[in-house]
């Protein structure tokens, strides 16, 4: 019996350490069992962590969500040691079809393929599954232009957000004769509510060096940097035990697998700055300068790193090379729209009854990934919109659901395929709010050097603060209107011209909210705390005094058994009564 | 001269040294990796240090600060016992972040950045976790706390009071 216990970021943070402190203990307390614990990452099902896979000698595999100590005992001693699996904590059984499994039929995984599956701090069980074939094939069969013409025809395009053909990138980098370049993996993740790298990296470290190597041989560079953000350290920690495997087994240093080709590879850790994401901050990052961007041409291609020809690539974009190479790019070309090739991974969250990370092929339906895959709102109610490429990204509305995801059709919503990051929202999100909180956001990350963007962004985060306190006026749209346009043109990077794309967005599809906003002084999602009040229903309320009790600000009187009244001057609209109340008395209106 | 603590100066210094002699290869990018690791020996930058480093590597103390503001990751406060970090990220904003992090600024009696008077808690907010299934989510030194509710928040500051003074 094998169990792999799921210790992916979420996993640990869900606890997975003390189950698999648990399972340890239970395993050296019956050497007789015949049980075997080992690591994976991400398997997927982030709403299910802390997740348990339990394989038996017959190759059957049941997954088990949720386990904690007490469960993990369970599952021991019925299935480990009984061979009985515990049907009411499995999430996914080999054997036994049940509706979780709809989570995974319509996902397509390339860049996940090994992610879940194998122990990412294991190089045998990578390559067991296939890991450096293509880099094997690349170097003994192909020229570097052959590889570039690969990749071109398979029609990967850079999975970070922009969307540029990979193989024209690379060609790009080919081109110039130097001495020295740089290969760049940008690990350097930084829209909020996405995970998608991280969970790549810290699944398959493996799939991403042997991406960075092919990407290296086929530019003609002989050393690779991996910029990742420090938040992430487990994937740091597993890319290193990755670097220090892949050199062992002679896929990185001198002369690779025979074949002439050097090639060696640093991580630099981000030290917290969302425009490093940009390629020409992060090469300044990298050379220990401020992280601010500049002007292009001259482009990496030419002159990067150091000041020679250097080529970044997302993660995600380096994770596909090894599977094209290996399967050829009309293997890959099949997934996909007519010019939108291959599968995308998306870090699906907010209010999903089942989050978590996805990979579908290009070209399905929003509707599918929601609903089919995450399985509707987490709370039941009404879908109303989701949030797509994060900070530079749109809000797409309900309506347009079934938009199929290829970046031409997203971006034609005014939202963007961005990285991936998929936030889905219900009707208790108000959509000026989350305006407001992605303008929060780009104006502190903003790094200052164009006008419009450190001001402009600053002037518009005013506008919609002053919104959603109820002082908007009428003019204020038109204002946002005007700024989002200069905003958009005057600034040097992604940052600027993206950011006002959230507030462009919300204000084509909710216009109306904004509107309730300013001029009826409402918050229709009541969720803006200066629009909104806490009320108690007299005929519904029985004294029973809990709210009172737990109201952080004492500002609920009344006796036992009589109706209890808030006193508005007080109150910080916290909404802990309304939480705790179990007669529905407490209205916000 | 060291004065923070009652250590020999030597003994303070020694640290700077060690990192200095991992670090710098006498290379200008070298500044970040050697400013993260000073920063997690000493749990902030401290002037003095930052005024050694220039010194030391030759580049200009302006420059070093330039670098140190401008990144989120670096202090130049030092920081109570343990860091409460509240994810601000998009899963966990749709989810009551806000709320969360009104909660604990009322139970520590401080603003957001804060530390609190006994020098135990700083509270900070990260721009996300990355553990968006969990939202919303605080991490306090290396434990992660999910699926929060302002109440829940509470009594976890309440019980990691109560464990300290157990001690």
């Amino acid at each position: 019996m094998k169990i792999i216990i799921g210790l992916g970021s979420c996993g640990i943070a869900a606890g997975g350490l003390k189950v698999k402190e648990e399972f340890s203990r239970l395993i050296s307390e019956n050497p007789g069992a015949g049980a075997a614990m080992s690591e994976t990452g991400c398997m997927g099902m982030c709403y299910k962590e802390v997740m348990v896979e339990v394989v038996d000698e017959a190759g059957n595999s049941t997954i088990y969500g949720e386990v904690n100590e007490e469960k993990a005992r369970k599952i021991f001693e019925s299935h480990v040691l009984g061979g009985k699996p515990v049907a009411e904590y499995t999430v996914r059984s080999s054997t036994e079809p049940n509706e979780q499994d709809s989570f995974f039929e319509k996902q397509r995984r390339i860049v996940l393929a090994r992610c879940g599956h194998i122990d990412p701090e294991s190089i045998d069980e990578a390559l067991a599954m296939d890991a450096y074939k293509g880099l094997e094939k690349a170097l003994k069969t192909m020229t570097p232009e052959q590889v570039i013409d690969e990749v071109l025809k398979s029609g990967l395009k850079g999975r970070g957000g922009a969307g540029f053909p990979t193989g024209q990138k690379w060609k790009f980098a080919r081109a110039p004769q130097s001495d020295k370049k740089y290969i760049i993996c940008n690990a350097d993740e930084g829209d909020p509510g996405a995970f998608m790298d991280r969970s790549v990296l810290e699944g398959d470290p493996h799939s991403v060096l042997e991406g960075l190597l092919i990407g290296g041989y086929a530019i003609g560079a002989d050393e690779g940097y991996i910029y990742c953000r420090a938040e992430y350290p487990i994937a740091i920690k597993r890319l290193n035990i990755a670097i220090k495997q892949a050199r062992e087994r002679g896929f990185l240093g001198e002369n690779i697998m025979g074949t002439g080709f050097n090639f060696n590879v640093k991580i630099k850790e981000g030290a917290g700055a969302f425009v490093c994401g940009e390629e020409t901050a992060l090469i300044a990052s990298i050379e220990g300068q401020r992280g601010m961007p500049r002007m292009r041409p001259p482009f990496p291609a030419n002159k990067g790193l150091f000041g020679k020809p250097s080529n970044i690539n997302n993660v995600e974009t380096l994770a596909n090379i090894g599977w094209i190479i290996r399967n050829g790019a009309e293997a890959f070309a099949a997934y996909g729209t007519a010019k939108s090739k291959g599968t995308k991974v998306f870090a699906l969250a907010g209010k999903i009854a089942r989050g978590g990370l996805v990979e579908v092929p290009i070209g399905i339906p929003l509707r599918e990934i929601i609903f089919d895959i995450g399985g509707g709102t987490s709370s039941g109610k009404a879908f109303k919109a989701v949030q797509m490429g994060g900070p530079s990204g749109g809000c797409i509305p309900a309506s347009l659901i079934d938009t199929v995801v290829d970046y031409e059709e997203l971006n034609a919503t005014g939202a963007i395929m961005g990285s991936g990051g998929m936030i889905v929202m219900d009707e208790d999100n108000c959509m000026v709010d989350i305006a407001r909180y992605f303008l929060n956001f780009t104006q502190s990350e903003s790094c200052g050097k164009c006008t419009y963007c450190r001001i402009g962004t600053k002037r518009m985060l005013e506008i919609l603060t002053r919104i959603t306190e109820g002082k908007g006026t009428e003019e204020d749209i038109p204002k946002l209107l005007e700024l989002a346009e200069q905003i958009k043109k005057n600034s040097l990077c992604g940052l600027g011209q993206t950011a006002p794309n959230p507030v462009l967005t919300t204000l084509r599809y909710f216009r109306d909210e904004y509107e309730a906003h300013i001029r009826d002084r409402k918050c229709p999602a009541k969720q803006c705390k200066s629009l909104i009040k806490y009320a108690i229903d007299p005929d519904k309320c029985v004294g029973c005094t809990l709210c009172a009790k737990n109201c952080p600000v004492k500002c609920i009187s009344g006796s036992v058994k009589k109706p209890h009244e808030i006193d508005q001057t007080l109150c910080t609209k916290c909404g802990t009564c309304k939480a705790v109340c179990k007669f529905g008395a407490i209205s916000v209106d | 001269m060291c004065t923070k603590c009652c250590c020999d100066s030597g003994a303070y210094y020694k640290a700077f040294e060690d990192i200095m002699s991992e670090c710098y290869h006498g290379n200008e990018s070298d500044l970040i990796p050697i400013l993260q690791k000073l920063q997690s020996s000493y749990g902030y930058l401290p002037k003095d240090i930052i005024t050694r480093l220039s010194q030391r590597t030759g580049i200009f103390e302006t420059q070093i600060m330039g670098v140190a503001t401008f990144y989120s990751q670096f202090r130049l406060k030092p920081s109570g016992e343990r860091t409460i970090k509240i994810c601000f990220g998009t899963a966990c904003h749709v989810n009551g972040s806000e709320k969360i992090a009104d909660a604990l600024c009322d139970e520590l009696k401080i603003e957001m950045g804060g530390t609190t008077e006994d020098n135990k808690f700083t509270l900070e907010s990260v721009a996300c976790l990355g553990c968006c299934s969990l939202a919303p989510v605080m991490m306090i030194g290396d434990e992660t706390y999910g699926r929060l509710t302002p109440d829940k928040a509470r009594k976890i500051i309440r019980e990691l009071y109560a464990k300290g003074d157990q001690k």
